[in-house]
């Protein structure tokens, strides 16, 4: 699907990207990784035909640069920071469903089930919503114009755990369609979305591996037992809108199948004051068992 | 809808959400309101009164305002997008790089040359509603003027904004073309002529190359057909061109210059990064 053959580009004298050679299959879902300047986001830009570079790039064999509508015509894209447009979110949904020859109602309907009523937004401008709220705009935009090829540039980071949750559904209705890149800081983040990492540094590849495919649908049912009440974990898990009990002692809420290694990774935070653990798979359907634990 | 109307449309939106729209429209709609008010059609000069006063006055504060003004927007709002990542965003959207350059340019003429025409039309809507006599062949030129000026310094402010990749560099030669064109004004060429250290062909052949001054003798060749405030150059003019083929060259030439520079401009964007 994608073809990078000794990919470069320089930027007077830095090499941001040195001879790269890559191949993108269909289906494959790739966490693009590495900290910041190794080149991730001067790669997705070659791809995207926005940046001349050497050697050569192809995306469904055509050329981003000579075959430019064809190419981006496969392409839905996220950007890390969504860009400051002046324009009502009506505005945006029309030019983007029109340039992409796609229905408005196609990406308001994704938007819908990622919490967003656009009807509600439609003439407040793009710039003025939230962090989130244009997140989800954005990947309403990438997801709705049915792109073969999906590049997101940490596509989840704004998000809310019910969002997060809804996206993974929608990505994983295109596990079977849809190749997609996901650029992220941080491997944790978008581990559970992918069957691919890929970490660069330097403007060179410096791992490539295949990884465990993790199912992107489906709920844990999680109960978590703490020793004492404390504010700060309890924030934490508010904005997991998990619910504690009475004695703020034991709290039980869901987390999305493929958010649990950020889950945990959050609670590893707290391990002191955790007595007790349960990630419950069966809520799901996905699978059977239960996965606990408890602190001594 | 074609990919060129709609990236046009964008543009016209867009633009006439900013401030600076605000600011441009409410300047040339002001100036002529505040002709009215202070009775410019009533007062004679050089035997011009009514509304072919108020268009005198009118387009030689057009000269002064308009090509800045055009410039200056231009350049910070396409170099002021590029920085800030919206064209990484639309730019990532299938639309021809044709299409989205071009389109950008008809919406924004658009958007700089209405405000600048309804401004006079207004006076004219105004002028007729009142019974003053409104000189029509004289409003039909300069509004070819008004528009072959826009189109000109809107050409060369997006190859500007293609060739600088920051918003100050593009800023700071937006302002330098203008000074130059400034510079070469009929004053300063007159200067020169009087002291005699270039050539008068060459002072006169910089005249007709500037777009400004094209402009600007166009623009005094309605009220002063002879160019008597231009002395001995007017004969050059004159001689070479006539007073209806001048009109004519100073529609065109513009209109060329800005086709050249925006054609440039075009190169250098689909050669190079787009971000």
């Amino acid at each position: 699907m994608i073809r990078l053959s000794r990919l470069t580009k320089s930027f007077k004298r830095l090499r941001a990207v040195d001879a790269l050679d890559l191949g993108i299959e269909k289906g494959e879902r790739i966490a693009l990784v590495g900290s910041n300047g190794a080149g991730k986001t001067t790669m997705i830009r070659c791809i995207l035909g926005e940046y001349t570079f050497e050697g050569d790039v192809a995306v469904g064999g055509k050329h981003p640069r000579r075959a430019r509508s064809e190419v981006l015509g496969r392409i839905g894209f996220v950007p890390q920071l969504p860009p400051p447009l002046k324009m009502p979110v009506s505005e945006l949904l029309r030019f983007s469903a029109a340039v992409s020859g796609r229905k408005v109602s196609d990406i308001s309907e994704i938007a819908t089930r990622l919490g967003l009523d656009v009807t509600t937004f439609a003439r407040q401008p793009f710039f003025k919503l939230s962090g989130g709220q244009k997140q989800k705009l954005l990947i309403s935009i990438a997801l709705g114009r049915n792109a073969e090829v999906l590049i997101m540039d940490e596509p989840a980071a704004n998000l809310d755990p019910e969002a997060r949750h809804a996206f993974f559904t929608l990505l994983a209705e295109r596990v079977t369609t849809a190749t997609m890149l996901i650029s992220s800081h941080r491997l944790d983040e978008v581990a559970a979305l992918v069957n691919r990492v890929i970490e660069m540094d330097r403007g060179k590849i410096v791992l490539d591996d295949k990884v465990t495919d993790s199912p992107l649908t489906g709920l844990l049912a999680c109960t978590v037992t703490l020793r004492r009440p404390d504010l700060a974990i309890g924030k934490a898990l508010t904005e997991w809108k998990f619910t504690p009990s009475a004695d703020g002692l034991v709290w039980t809420g869901s987390v999305a199948g493929a958010d649990r290694l950020r889950f945990t990774g959050l609670l590893s935070r707290y391990v002191g004051l955790l007595t007790r653990v349960a990630l419950d798979e069966k809520h799901s359907g996905a699978g059977n068992g239960v996965a606990e634990g408890a602190a001594p | 809808m074609s990919h060129l109307v709609l990236t046009a449309r964008l543009d016209v939106q867009e633009s006439v959400r900013a401030r600076w729209f605000l600011v441009y429209a409410l300047i040339f709609g002001g100036i002529v309101a505040a002709f009215f008010a202070f009775g410019v059609t009533e007062s004679r000069v050089l035997g011009f009164m009514g509304l072919s006063r108020l268009l005198v006055t009118y387009i030689q504060l057009v000269m002064a305002i308009m090509p800045i003004f055009i410039l200056l927007t231009t350049v910070r709002s396409v170099a002021g997008d590029r920085e800030a990542g919206v064209f990484e965003y639309l730019l990532s959207l299938p639309v021809g790089l044709g299409s989205w350059y071009w389109g950008r340019i008809f919406g924004r003429f658009l958007v700089v040359f209405l405000p600048v025409f309804l401004a006079m039309l207004g006076a004219a809507g105004w002028a007729v509603y009142r019974e003053i006599e409104v000189p029509w062949k004289m409003f039909g030129v300069y509004t070819g003027l008004m528009a072959a000026m826009s189109w000109c310094f809107l050409g060369l402010g997006m190859w500007i904004s293609t060739l600088a990749r920051s918003t100050d560099v593009a800023q700071g030669a937006a302002f330098m073309m203008w000074l130059v064109f400034l510079l070469f004004l009929d004053l300063i060429l007159l200067g020169v002529l009087i002291q005699g250290r270039v050539p008068a062909n060459a002072v006169i052949a910089i005249a007709l190359v500037n777009p400004l001054q094209v402009f600007r003798t166009g623009a005094l060749m309605l009220f002063d057909p002879q160019l008597v405030v231009f002395g001995p150059a007017a004969y050059v003019i004159h001689d070479y061109f006539g007073g209806p083929n001048f009109i004519v060259y100073a529609m065109a030439y513009p209109t060329l210059v800005g086709t050249l520079a925006a054609g440039l401009g075009y190169l250098t964007f689909r050669r190079g990064d787009l971000v």
